[in-house]
């Protein structure tokens, strides 16, 4: 990168700079740039006295606490079984591992509204797992569990997709060295390869974490969408815009694209210091 | 999301010794941990999508998916799909090509706003266009002005009833926003990778332009192109969120189909539901089947690559 980067600042051998530079600005500003402004301008129309009201409104407060907290328990489930499921990909054999392998991204490739009224159905009362676990007084219809197990299915991939290159990229010698210096193999895992799959361990977290906010279809079918109870943000925003209340929903919105774009931002500086990671170890 | 490159270096080094690899019963277990929490969360609900929809028969099944309501909202997504994804297959391509082949200020900056669409809520994402052409938005105050800017053109609107906001291109504008990333995110790193040299030889050799694209760089990204528009169409043909909130959901008119699944189960229709929601389970295994098949592409073409 660095060598090519003295040597094209001289000239420009190839061309179209300045037509795909265009375009896609062009594009950008069109599609993304400009209908996002309007969430500015639509906010700021209203009062600041409205738009604290209506961010710290009762219903508004209990879903920020749904979304975040169940967003951020089914990280850390996936970030738990993630790495024994991208671990398990990568260093063992197994009956069927190859169709495991291109399952994990199902989540990825399954509409949400599809996942939602599937996961409904499991777990309601007559479902496969529901009528299993109604009589053990554990409820996940309708309940705030229901929206924790959609948010952990739509992460699932996350963490194994970003752990399991880095797996596969580690250095066995690393490891040799170790084995021959007398450490034992939960030495070896706690102290040469966890922290050299952290990084990734923590972008997959984020980026999980950051999808799980802000997911609609896969939960709105299983939770049941009861005000201050089981309504996640996004259903808030939806029911204010079923009732043509355009300036709550917005004012909503500003709160959630906020922190969606502070965990933007995390997840780019995370990824920038991987790489930079991974190129020392390379060197 | 990331290619999947198989090392075989670190297969082969595990085994001849204990210390780096782990206790039999160890393994085991933990392929069983990986299994269980694997069945539980994919393979039971992908299962349970079939099963559910062939729970009244065939007869019923095929009933079901071949009613009006049903076939006008798999139309609906195909035209969504058809306008969408050739869109952000172009951009993906000019972004990624100017992006790995040129220095310029501001390319981190570039690179984090193509991402935007990601990080925003399905929900926000219909909000925003609802905002801009709706009827309390930018274009209705536009519309409904005394005296609108371009009268001939607010007058033509107005007079044929044109709408964007529960209609047919609200939803073709929100499928395009929220698949606008994923060529691009496919393309961008592939290039980077791939370097300008072969590029600039094109060009010392005599090559133009075009004949430099579509000789040299095509053929380089051609899989990664593919497995950009695999995704970028999986997920324009299953979106629900963004959709829901700019179609109106008219029966027959505005409902695409993860739209119709929904009124079919609000509909206490269950099976009906299941079986339209088959069709798009079916693509999402297609879509998988697909991506796996380019990875082995892609990973025979950078070892044909790697070998002299």
């Amino acid at each position: 990168m660095a060598q090519n980067h003295h040597r094209t600042k001289k000239i420009r051998v190839l061309p179209g700079f300045k037509l795909t530079l265009g375009f896609t600005v062009f594009y950008l500003g069109l599609i993304v740039l400009i209908p996002l402004s309007a969430v500015v301008w639509k906010a700021s129309s209203l009062s600041l006295g409205d738009f604290w009201h209506t961010v710290t409104m009762p219903v508004a407060m209990a879903s920020y606490r749904l979304t975040f907290g169940a967003s951020f328990l089914a990280a850390v489930v996936n970030a738990f079984f993630g790495f024994i499921v991208a671990w398990v990909l990568v260093r063992y054999d197994f009956f069927g591992k190859k169709l495991v392998d291109a399952l994990v991204d199902l989540p990825f490739a399954l509409p949400t509204a599809v996942a939602g009224i599937t996961l409904a159905t499991l777990y309601s009362k007559n479902g496969w797992l529901g009528h299993w676990l109604e009589p053990l007084g554990i409820k996940v219809a309708n309940s705030q569990l229901g929206v924790f197990i959609a948010l952990t299915f739509i992460g699932l991939p996350f963490i194994v997709r970003t752990v399991q290159p880095i797996l596969e990229d580690l250095d066995p010698e690393l490891e040799e060295a170790a084995a021959s210096l007398g450490a034992n193999r939960w030495q070896i895992f706690w102290r040469v390869i966890f922290p050299m799959v952290t990084p990734a361990l923590l972008t997959g977290f984020t980026l999980a974490f950051a999808r799980a906010l802000g997911e609609y279809g896969s939960v709105i079918f299983i939770a049941g969408n009861i005000p201050l109870k089981t309504q996640i943000t996004p259903v808030v925003i939806m029911s204010e815009l079923d009732m043509f209340d355009y300036g709550k929903a917005t004012a909503i919105a500003v709160v959630m694209l906020v922190v969606s774009f502070a965990l933007l931002l995390s997840i780019n500086v995370l990824q920038w210091r991987t790489n930079r990671h991974n190129n020392i170890s390379l060197a | 999301m990331t290619p999947v490159t198989t090392n075989l270096h670190a297969h082969a080094s595990l085994g001849h010794r204990r210390s780096t690899t782990e206790a039999p019963w160890v393994r085991r277990s933990l392929v069983g941990v990986a299994l269980a929490f694997l069945s539980l969360f994919l393979f039971l609900p992908l299962i349970s999508v079939f099963v559910q929809a062939f729970a009244k028969g065939i007869g019923f099944y095929l009933h079901t998916v071949s009613d009006p309501m049903a076939i006008s909202a798999v139309k609906l997504t195909f035209l969504a799909a058809i306008i969408a994804v050739p869109l952000n297959c172009v951009f993906g391509v000019c972004a990624a090509w100017v992006i790995a082949k040129f220095d310029f200020r501001g390319k981190n900056i570039l690179l984090t706003l193509i991402d935007l669409p990601f990080s925003v809520s399905p929900v926000i994402s219909g909000l925003i266009y609802v905002l801009v052409f709706g009827a309390q938005g930018w274009m209705g105050l536009w519309l409904n002005a005394d005296h609108p800017a371009w009268p001939w053109l607010a007058n033509w609107l107005n007079d044929h009833n044109f709408k964007i906001i529960f209609a047919v291109p609200g939803i073709v504008l929100a499928t395009i926003f929220v698949t606008f990333p994923f060529v691009a995110r496919e393309l961008i790193p592939l290039m980077q990778a791939q370097g300008r040299n072969e590029e600039e030889a094109a060009r010392v050799l005599g090559a133009s332009g075009w004949q430099t694209f579509w000789r040299v760089t095509l053929p380089n990204i051609k899989w990664g192109l593919i497995y950009g528009v695999i995704l970028c169409n999986a997920r324009a043909m299953g979106e629900f969120g963004a959709v829901s909130v700019v179609s109106g959901k008219i029966r027959g008119q505005t409902n695409t189909i993860p739209l119709h699944i929904e009124a079919l189960y609000d509909d206490y229709n269950f099976t009906g539901a299941f079986a339209v929601a088959s069709l798009l389970a079916l693509l999402a295994l297609v879509t998988l089947g697909l991506k796996t098949w380019v990875e082995y592409k892609q990973a025979v073409l950078n070892r044909v690559e790697a070998k002299p």
